[in-house]
């Protein structure tokens, strides 16, 4: 559904013929129809940049944008504006029209596609009631809340059927709650229209939570991608690792640890990940059955990602040394990642 | 006791006054309306970042823009007298004063139009875009709605600046209060006439602001 082959994008920063930046560099990635496909990055990674690409916002420098069959980066005038109306986006900051009610601003994208007015009206109420907007149609956007606004926002970029939808931070502006309703909203209509789902983020939160395939992106470049829980179980690069810690690690990880290690001088602490299936085996009872030890549970925690679980369990074992060798041997076998943890 | 206080004063004068002044204000507000939205949209449209960047354009109606709002009105009557001739025929009477009304105060309207058009959101601008809005459409649909409480509030003081500029057209023969007040009000020294003619512009300027507020107040839905 959409294609990047070595997409770069300079920006000007200056006169001189060095004063530039290079904000986006030589990414490919190729995106499937039915997807939802997050692209993760701090702010300056270019992701913003690379996202504007795919509706034409932005040009490439270099290499070749092609979404749904049309090579945007290519295409001008009467030819992009009609290929932007089969790929629509939602944005941080809503980008509402606040001089118009939620159903004139639904409305706005089908004007722009010449509906005729008896359709737009058909269309509003189905996109409103698909959005769960109903009862505010004659609402202001400045008497909404961000959840609603951004429902708006879902249910405008909807209006002309598109095969692409881009999400620029679409939930970085809203609470955790609001942002896990939002998300739902996303892979419900991934599900029911067989919509392709293109978000950026910086949140790790959300990757996890709806995302097929995740690309990381750091200075320009596309650094890791790959299927999210792959993404999750094996993080090569530095900047992926940060990101899965935002949702595996609990909190404050390395203050406990320092804690726990002081506390239990004796034994040792360890670090288990358990990745897909594994997730859910009961890996302590087998161990506090089948080994002279005993077992203390410290802290964990379990993410659910769209193709299995992914968690992190730190348990502190206290016994004889040979016992707790052999226990953290038999944990290596059950295809569970250990980790004994030391003083850092 | 109204005739022994305001001894001098005619009404049906004042009334004829009034009504030249209201014709002049009018017809160059309405002027200053549209002409000062095209230029303030030409100014914003080629500036920096914009749908038509343009740097010369932009330059050179900037460069137009500040030399017409910077002439004092009353020099810029006396320099545009061969251009009112030549339009109007004549350079006495209300209609020869709206030449210079509309040309001083439709740079200034354009510039405070500009400013309007700057404060709309840049997202709005790109989410129209993104759902591909021709420019035409997102002059008509986003910018001027979008911009029209400031375009509204604009106008209001743009009118006030006019109500005083048709009478200082007045003083050299357009007609109207300004006219009545220094015709009849300085040179004859009957002050009483000066006094009412005041009071008369005072009267259209506060109708002109609280018109302008209400729907300023009555558009803005943000």
């Amino acid at each position: 559904m959409i294609t990047l082959t070595k997409v770069s994008k300079l920006f000007r920063t200056g006169k001189g013929s060095s004063d530039t930046i290079k904000a986006v560099n030589n990414v490919n990635v190729e995106i499937n129809k039915g997807e939802i496909f997050g692209i993760i990055g701090y702010s300056g990674a270019g992701k913003s940049t690379l996202i504007r690409m795919l509706n034409g916002l932005e040009t490439p420098t270099e290499g070749s944008v092609v979404v749904a069959d049309k090579e945007i980066s290519k295409i001008k005038g009467a030819k992009l504006r009609k290929a932007r109306q089969e790929i629509s986006m939602i944005f941080q900051h809503f980008n509402l029209l606040w001089s118009r009610t939620v159903q004139e601003n639904i409305s706005f994208p089908l004007e722009i596609a010449g509906v005729s007015k008896n359709e737009r009206i058909k269309r509003v109420n189905e996109l409103i009631k698909l959005v769960g907007l109903e009862g505010r149609e004659k609402a202001y956007p400045s008497q909404l809340s961000g959840g609603q606004k951004q429902r708006v926002g879902i249910a405008r970029a909807l209006a002309n059927n598109p095969k692409v939808l881009l999400c620029d931070e679409a939930t970085s502006a809203l609470d955790p709650q609001t942002t896990d309703s939002i998300l739902e909203l996303l892979v419900d209509i991934n599900k029911r229209l067989g919509l392709t789902i293109v978000l950026i983020t910086h949140e790790m939160h959300v990757i996890r939570k709806i995302c097929h395939r995740v690309a990381v992106m750091e200075n320009g470049q596309v650094v890791e991608q790959g299927p999210v829980l792959e993404v999750f179980k094996n993080p090569k690069e530095q900047m992926t690792k940060r990101f899965v810690q935002q949702v595996t690690e609990p909190e404050e990880t390395k203050e406990t640890m320092e804690h726990l290690l002081e506390r239990y001088p004796a034994g040792k602490v360890i670090q288990l990940t358990f990745v897909g299936d594994h997730a859910e085996s009961p890996l302590i009872t087998k161990l506090v059955r089948n080994f002279e030890l005993d077992v203390n549970i410290v802290q964990g925690k379990i993410s659910q990602t769209r193709s299995g679980s992914y968690g992190t369990l730190f348990i502190h074992l206290d016994g004889n040394e040979d016992e707790m060798l052999r226990a953290i041997e038999f944990i290596k076998a059950q295809h569970v990642g250990v980790e004994v943890m030391t003083h850092a | 006791m109204l005739e022994e206080l305001l001894p001098n004063v005619y009404w049906e004068d004042i009334i004829e006054a009034t009504k030249e002044t209201l014709y002049m204000t009018s017809i160059s507000v309405l002027a200053t309306f549209f002409i000062g939205i095209l230029l303030g949209l030409v100014l914003f449209l080629t500036g920096k970042g914009n749908m038509w960047e343009n740097r010369v354009i932009n330059s050179i109606m900037s460069a137009i823009v500040n030399i017409f709002r910077s002439i004092p009105f009353l020099i810029l009557i006396v320099l545009l007298i061969p251009f009112t001739k030549l339009l109007v025929g004549s350079m006495i009477g209300e209609n020869a004063a709206l030449p210079a009304l509309i040309i001083g105060a439709a740079p200034f309207y354009a510039r405070m139009v500009e400013i309007g058009l700057r404060e709309i959101d840049k997202g709005v601008i790109e989410a129209a875009k993104s759902m591909g809005a021709k420019t035409s459409t997102i002059i008509w649909k986003v910018l001027l709605p979008e911009s029209m409480p400031a375009l509204i509030s604009g106008i209001t003081v743009t009118s006030i600046a006019l109500v005083g500029y048709t009478a200082m057209a007045g003083v050299i023969g357009a007609g109207g209060l300004g006219n009545l007040a220094y015709l009849d009000g300085y040179q004859r020294n009957h002050n009483d006439v000066t006094l009412v003619a005041t009071i008369v512009i005072l009267i259209i300027v506060f109708i002109i602001q609280i018109i302008g507020d209400v729907i300023t107040s009555k558009l803005d839905k943000r």
